[in-house]
């Protein structure tokens, strides 16, 4: 006989609490049926905004389709449970069904709380929390221009978000003195409202809202105690939650004085036969407004319908974040409540970045923390207040920025076997080393086995260290071959290359590969060929390894045509040059934009009119920008003391002179570089792979910086240097990357890759510790001496120029590259175009 | 009875390699590995562009694929079965290679 268990509520917390018992081992025992308020499946209410920005309600189911079905569960959608008789032990329906039940889960969650303000019935005044509230949004802010949301807690922060999406002028009004009361201090959320302000939203703290009432220019008028009003069309209140327990009155299940279904460490309400799980219980005088402790306190009851012991002793409301793009995260108690506390606090006032220590008396323990604008130490900091660990002995270098050298933190080993990784899926570090024992190898294996990293992600870097850590411990090699290939990693195929003299692909696979060789190992093998010998990429034998780009010596487009980039050395360019340019473009159609690397480039150029295009230009004394390759590409610079009142140095001759010298070096991935004149630094030289700035006393060497998707700041490497020794550690610096980076690993990636780190590198390019200094020069002069202009040699050569067609049997264009009009140039037709094909250019 | 048509020499295809051909008005790729040719349609689905033949050529477990240098998904040269998406596959084409020693041309069947 079954023992019949009815869950009330399809939430996120009621749908954990089911796909949690499916897979124990005792869920056989059970027969189960859930009854739903929402006409819905669970769906996932913490990322509701992005609904906003394209994901629709499937996107945000947390249920597989048929998951109930295939365990034999009785879902109940639309069946609100009106009552429940805990001595007759039977629910009750609004529609009239009485059902029998042996055990209860109730897991009804919450209600947006909507303060009691006149006007707040009006039209257009609305909550967040369901799908459908989502489509009121939508409907509402059709006929809205402004719109607000009332509270500025950690929800409507999340709130303002969606209305931005919604394309309206949004502002956050909060009673309290700031914003994000509970988890930030006002440190911290200063920098916050700063932030959130840049974005355009606006910000009213201590603004407690007395009415609502007509507006002058919009649709409602906040007005507020004291005395200021602001006009919108459009009201969001996100002032907090309240529990769902009008059940347990009707039940007469035990209250809290505030609301919320009392439960105890086993979440068993006052009736043995019922549970409360989620945001409708309360614990210890705790509402839990996150669905952390609610997973646990679902898997705390699952445990114990398994005959395992199980409490749930209150939960962790460490948080972070991204609000609006915003990284904002708070750990234990930030506000150091406890008066014997101690603080330390960094404030980067132009980096907008807030970070704050509270630690205990002794100076020995964590108790909170708060960090905003960079959230980088928060898996650290969180570690060392779970588990309780002892702090360094200058904590505040647990938060100071690491201009040199390693960050103070703790190697994975320090962390204790129940420290909790994922906090999503309570996986402890004992759990990830079972599943270790189990015989998972990688993480994607971990992540089956114990679902780490699979709900907010936030774990993942954590995991992968914990993870690294012990396989190695194990002894268990992790793979580092390039591909199925070629049982090497990029630098030994490198010197595999360079000492046994291999000129082609070829020879290399012949004698240390196996196979046939593949897109990953053929455009390393092509690069390192070209960063050892110059090989041409464009010589037949080579051809067939090289990416599309280095194929045809251009970037590839989506629509299949290619782009032209010459070489502007320094971002320096003639008039004359500069009108050649244009009349090159105007004959081929070209769409013309300047990149972010100083210079011009020509966009949808025909494989076939790439030679002629090439022709002319070469002609008029431009070269190869070198844009396709893995290869320097720009040497950005300023103007330097030519014109500028603040030059220092010619940043422009010493651009010149760089772009020229490095022009072609193939190298692991492609390298930017930059100089600046003066330390106003315009040229943001501290962004590139190589950085120059000039100084009173010469030129500062930086290295190793990044833009792009991780940025990186270069590090300082060298000071005060005269020409000479700038470019002897520039040779030396690029010549031991491309030896010893792996494939497509920037410099900034290769140096945190690296063992010993800036430290190391200066050591062996400044003190020449490993006494190849000489060699990296004279390696590097080789390769400037054999430059040579791909184009050049390609449009030089007939055999070269007839490989140039669109099809190798007609002398047609492309039919399904077709063309919009837009801005005065041409770009490539969108889908939708083509398919209504209006007004379409054929080139 | 599929027509076949003669596409270009033996000499104009690159060994290891992709070209681009037309095979009456529908866009081809042509590879030349191990002395066979293949032939694929050119337009690669997923990126939306007339590009397969300037993919790379390798093997994955010792299949013969190409890579779509738009986004990198594999696709058998024999079969045409994309490797990363079971629901796609380019359309491939009979090939022959006929004519006298040293003119051989590449004859590719219409559908």
């Amino acid at each position: 006989m079954k023992i019949k268990l009815i869950v009330v509520g399809n939430g996120m917390v009621g749908h954990a609490f089911l796909e949690r018992l499916v897979k124990s081992s005792g869920f056989h025992d059970f027969d189960i049926t859930v009854f739903g308020e929402e006409s819905r499946v669970a769906y996932d209410r913490v990322h509701l905004s992005s609904y906003f920005s394209g994901k629709t309600a499937e996107d945000l189911s947390l249920v597989p389709v048929g998951f109930y079905a295939e365990h034999g569960i009785d879902i109940r959608l639309n069946q609100k449970v009106v009552a429940i008789d805990k001595h007759a032990k039977t629910v009750t329906t609004q529609a009239g069904l009485v059902m029998d039940y042996d055990l209860l889960v109730l897991a009804t969650g919450s209600y947006p709380f909507v303060p009691p303000i006149p006007g707040n019935d009006r039209e257009a005044c609305l909550v967040y929390r369901t799908i459908e509230d989502l489509e009121a949004m939508k409907d509402a802010a059709q006929t809205s221009k402004i719109g607000v949301v009332i509270g500025g807690g950690l929800l409507g922060l999340e709130a303002a978000k969606a209305l931005v999406d919604l394309g309206l002028e949004s502002h956050v009004v909060e009673f309290a003195p700031r914003l994000m009361p509970v988890q930030l201090d006002e440190g911290g959320a200063a920098v916050l409202k700063r932030k959130i302000q840049q974005l355009g939203v606006g910000v009213h703290t201590s603004k407690a809202t007395k009415v609502i009432e007509d507006g002058e220019q919009s649709r409602h008028r906040l007005v507020f105690a004291d005395g200021e009003s602001l006009e919108t069309d459009f009201v969001l209140f996100s002032a907090g939650i309240r529990p769902r327990d009008e059940l347990a009155d009707l039940a007469g299940l035990v209250k809290g004085p505030r609301g919320g279904i009392v439960i105890n460490d086993q979440c068993l309400t006052s009736d043995p036969h019922i549970y409360a799980i989620g945001e409708c219980a309360l614990h210890d005088g705790m509402i839990y407004g996150l669905v952390a402790p609610g997973y646990a306190m679902a898997q705390a009851v699952v445990d114990q319908l398994n005959h395992k012991p199980a409490q749930f002793v209150g939960a962790d409301m460490s948080t972070k974040l991204k609000l609006m793009g915003v990284d904002v995260a708070s750990i234990g108690d930030p506000h150091g409540t406890d008066e014997d506390a101690k603080s330390y606090i960094y404030e980067n006032g132009p980096k907008e970045i807030y970070k704050k220590l509270v630690v205990s008396a002794d100076g020995k323990k964590l108790l909170g923390a708060v960090l905003v604008g960079d959230t980088e130490d928060y898996g650290n900091l969180l570690q060392l207040k779970l588990n309780d660990m002892a702090l360094p002995e200058h904590p505040e270098q647990l938060i100071l920025p690491s201009f040199s050298g390693e960050k103070v933190g703790f190697g994975p080993d320090a962390l204790p076997l129940t420290a909790q990784l994922c906090s999503c899926y309570d996986v402890s570090k004992q759990d990830l080393i079972s599943a270790l024992d189990e015989g998972a190898t990688c993480l994607a294996d971990i992540k089956a086995c114990t679902q780490a990293c699979t709900g907010c992600g936030g774990c993942t870097q954590l995991v992968t260290s914990v993870m690294n850590f012990e396989l190695e411990k194990r002894g268990v090699a992790v793979s580092k071959a390039i591909c199925e290939h070629f049982p090497y990693t990029r630098q030994e195929l490198y010197h595999l290359v360079r000492v046994n003299g291999y000129q082609t692909f070829d020879e290399l696979l012949a004698a240390h590969g196996e196979g046939d060789g593949c897109d990953i190992c053929k455009p390393a093998v092509a690069s390192i060929l070209g960063s050892v010998w110059n090989a041409y990429a464009f010589d037949k034998k080579n051809i067939p390894l090289q990416d599309t780009n280095d194929r045809y010596l251009g970037n590839m487009q989506k629509d299949g045509t290619y782009s032209v980039i010459p070489r502007v050395p320094g971002g320096e360019i003639t008039p004359d040059k500069l009108i050649l340019l244009g009349e090159v473009a105007k004959d081929y159609q070209l769409y013309t934009k300047i990149n972010g690397g100083q210079r011009i480039v020509l966009f949808g150029a025909q494989l076939s009119d790439l030679p002629t295009i090439w022709s002319r230009l070469i002609d008029g004394g431009f070269e190869s920008g070198q844009a396709y390759a893995k290869a320097l590409r720009t040497v950005k610079s300023c103007v330097g003391s030519t014109w500028c009142r603040y030059g220092i140095d010619d940043s422009v001759q010493l651009a010149i002179d760089l772009e020229n010298r490095y022009k072609g070096v193939r190298s692991p991935h492609k390298m930017k570089m930059g100089v600046s004149g003066c330390t106003r630094e315009c040229a943001e030289a501290q962004a590139k792979d190589v950085g120059v700035i000039a100084t009173e006393n010469g030129w500062n060497l930086f290295v190793c910086g990044n833009g792009g998707m991780k940025p990186r700041h270069a590090d300082l490497f060298a000071v005060g240097l005269d020409r000479e020794t700038l470019f002897k550690y520039i040779d030396r610096f690029i010549m031991f990357y491309i030896q010893t980076a792996d494939r497509l690993h920037r410099t900034s990636t290769w140096l945190e890759n690296l063992e010993g780190g800036l430290e190391y590198v200066r050591q062996v390019v400044i003190e020449d510790s490993l006494g190849i200094a000489e060699q990296l020069e004279q390696q590097m002069q080789a390769l400037v001496d054999s430059y040579a202009c791909d184009w050049k040699r390609a449009v030089d050569d007939p055999e070269k120029t007839k490989l140039f067609y669109n099809f190798v049997n007609a002398d047609l264009r492309d039919p399904n590259q077709v063309y919009v009009r837009e801005r005065g140039q041409l770009r490539p037709a969108t889908a939708q175009e083509r398919l209504e094909s209006i007004e379409l250019d054929v080139v | 009875m599929a027509e076949f048509k003669k596409v270009c020499q033996v000499s104009d295809l690159i060994d290891n390699a992709g070209i681009p051909a037309l095979l009456g008005n529908t866009p081809i790729a042509l590879f030349y590995v191990k002395g066979q040719v293949y032939a694929l349609d050119n337009f690669d689905p997923i990126g939306q562009a007339s590009v397969m033949s300037r993919g790379i050529v390798g093997s994955i477990k010792g299949q013969l694929v190409v890579a779509s240098p738009l986004y990198k998904e594999h696709y058998d040269l024999v079969t045409g079965q994309c490797v990363e998406n079971p629901e796609v596959k380019l359309a491939v084409f009979a090939v022959e290679v006929r004519g006298a020693a040293g003119e051989e041309a590449v004859w590719v069947a219409q559908p």
